[in-house]
């Protein structure tokens, strides 16, 4: 490795065997993380998911792992099944964010903003956990919401809201809210308001100012928020398995039963690596649409 | 429409109810867990039938409240110690990865300074069992070559504080790298130009100036380590810290004990909320 200058050296200090030692110092730990605990972790999951046990302690490379994905329906049925849930929440946390994103940005100001902020904070600096049971507690057939549909005649017997599929999208929209909302307000913030007010000056009006003058503006905000959100409900295990009990199908429920309870690790190594490339896959897309740097936007969100 | 342009009547009342909703939506799970932690019922479902504080501090069989429930109290702990060390060392790692992006000069650093986000776009449960993978393999070959037993690379704490260190360093990092970055080389150099030494350059100019973001790193970090769930779940092994905890009683149906130590939780990060959104340190909130 070429030396390298580092730090503003002291005077009179050991100059280039000193910046060494300190360009050493700060790159061991960095080294160590990047390497022990992501690169190589991972390039030992795809070698796992690339072999097949032959006897007992013996290896053969194969692909029997992924044949056995696209063989076997219930397990590609399930990757699709979260894909299409996860776009579905994204999109559905993108309409519901927007408004208030849009509220809390353009129309308060002062501590009315400042205070509507943080309201939207501090659900999620409480566990999802929390949370979650707050929506058992709410939805399930002895829960809250049943009783009060009893109460105005809506429904003649308790109904159980748990272990829907509609359940899981209220679980998932609710958990991702914050990561939309605050991207979404960064983006609007930035939008001059004499640029709507010109365009309303020029005869523009509601919906054609939304979609010529602010979307195009917000796109990078929009889209951060669209990359996290669909990452962060691609990866969730808790709500799913929580609220859409044994029907939930949700794709990382399989990559723990093939790791923990069957002890599968061949197997469960190909399921994470399938559910990495997809989210991979989408990260990469939605940079690539609009031409962003993923730097900027994950320094963005 | 934005504030300086008239809006109609049923657009403003439109926006306060949508408001509202909104609002209502976000804390009705919350507000749920609190009330029904003073219920006097065995599960926490209506109808109310009275307060009760039995679910903090009832000792009775089948009413076991918070303080006395040995498990519970230890799964809390057990999140507590874990986020300490999480919280350690990515601050200290942080910190270091800071100074090596905004200040060192290498090759592939372009390259090093990207691999440090990837983290955070790995899902949770995926850096687990990848961990998981390679520490097993670690141990395996340590204990054939060498007949090492290396316990700390079996499912456990020291696993788990490994999983949530991958990642959350690299929020830490992203804290501390935005304010060293901000940072006037001048001072430094003022210091150094008036015989300072290099540490006490650092004690005295760099580090408080880096606090906030430092105090901020650690927030965060402890505050996502003790929420972590994916990842812990994949590499935990006996003890369970309090979220996999609470999982496993939430899949039974659990008594109020548990709205009793959510309530806890909810005002243990709304006080911590409040201190750091009081001074706004920077980068402190996301």
């Amino acid at each position: 490795m070429q030396a390298a200058a580092v730090l503003p050296s002291a005077p009179g200090s050991g100059g280039r065997a000193q910046a060494r030692l300190v360009l050493f110092l700060l790159l061991a730990p960095a080294l160590v993380w990047l390497l022990g605990l992501i690169v190589l972790p991972h390039i030992d999951l795809a070698v796992l998911s690339l072999r097949v046990r032959v006897a007992p302690r013996e290896y053969a490379p194969s692909l029997a792992q992924y044949r056995t994905f696209v063989e076997e329906p219930l397990y590609w049925h399930t990757f699709v099944r979260t894909a299409l849930m996860s776009i579905l929440a994204t999109g559905i946390t993108l309409l519901l964010a927007f408004p208030i994103a849009w509220t809390i940005a353009k129309l308060v100001r002062g501590r009315a903003k400042s205070l509507l902020l943080v309201m939207c904070l501090i659900p999620f600096w409480v566990s999802e956990t929390v949370r979650t049971l707050g929506w058992m507690i709410l939805l399930r057939e002895s829960g809250v919401l049943p009783a009060v549909l009893v109460q105005l005649g809506i429904t003649d017997a308790p109904v159980e809201l748990l272990y829907r599929d509609a359940t899981i999208l209220v679980g998932l929209v609710y958990t991702s809210m914050l990561f939309m909302v605050v991207p979404l307000i960064s983006a609007l913030e930035s939008l001059d308001d004499s640029l709507v007010e010109a365009a309303y000056d020029l005869g523009g009006n509601g919906p054609s100012i939304l979609w010529q003058i602010v979307i195009p503006h917000a796109a990078p905000g929009i889209l951060a928020g669209c990359i996290v959100v669909f990452m962060l409900t691609l990866g969730n295990y808790l709500t799913p398995t929580l609220l859409g009990g044994k029907n939930s199908l949700w794709f990382t429920e399989q990559i723990y039963t093939q790791f923990i309870t069957r002890f599968n690790w061949e197997q469960g190594a190909a399921f994470g690596f399938l559910l990495l490339g997809l989210s991979t896959a989408i990260v990469w897309l939605g940079l690539k649409l609009t031409g962003q740097k993923f730097g900027e936007v994950m320094r963005r969100s | 429409m934005i504030a300086s342009l008239p809006r109609p009547t049923w657009l403003r009342a439109g926006t306060v109810a949508y408001a509202l909703a909104f609002f209502a939506f976000l804390f009705l799970p919350l507000l749920v867990v609190a009330v029904f932690a003073f219920n006097d019922a065995p599960y926490p479902a209506p109808p109310w039938r009275g307060f009760t504080l039995d679910w903090f501090f009832g000792g009775k069989p089948g009413r076991t409240g918070l303080f006395a429930d040995g498990p519970l109290l230890a799964s809390l702990w057990t999140s507590v110690v874990v986020a300490a060390w999480v919280t350690v060392l990515a601050v200290l790692v942080g910190t270091t990865n800071a100074f090596l992006i905004e200040r060192a000069r290498f090759p592939g650093k372009q390259a090093l300074s990207f691999l440090m986000l990837a983290p955070l776009v790995i899902p949770g449960v995926i850096l687990g069992i990848s961990i998981l993978a390679f520490a097993s393999r670690l141990a395996q070959l340590a204990d054939s070559w060498w007949g090492l037993e290396l316990d700390f690379l079996r499912p456990g704490l020291p696993l788990v504080v490994i999983g949530q260190f991958s990642y959350i360093v690299s929020i830490a990092t992203l804290i501390i790298t935005a304010r060293l970055k901000r940072f006037d080389i001048t001072l430094e150099e003022a210091a150094y130009n008036l015989g300072a030494s290099r540490a006490a350059v650092f004690t005295t100019i760099t580090l408080p100036y880096l606090k906030p973001a430092l105090v901020g790193a650690a927030a965060i970090s402890f505050l996502m380590s003790f929420e972590n769930f994916n990842t812990t779940l994949m590499l935990v092994g006996s003890d369970s810290p309090l979220t996999v905890m609470m999982y496993g009683r939430m899949r039974e149906g659990a008594t109020p004990a548990l709205n009793a130590v959510s309530l806890f939780l909810m005002l243990a990060s709304a006080a911590l909320a409040l201190t750091l959104l009081r001074k706004p340190a920077d980068g402190a909130g996301r």
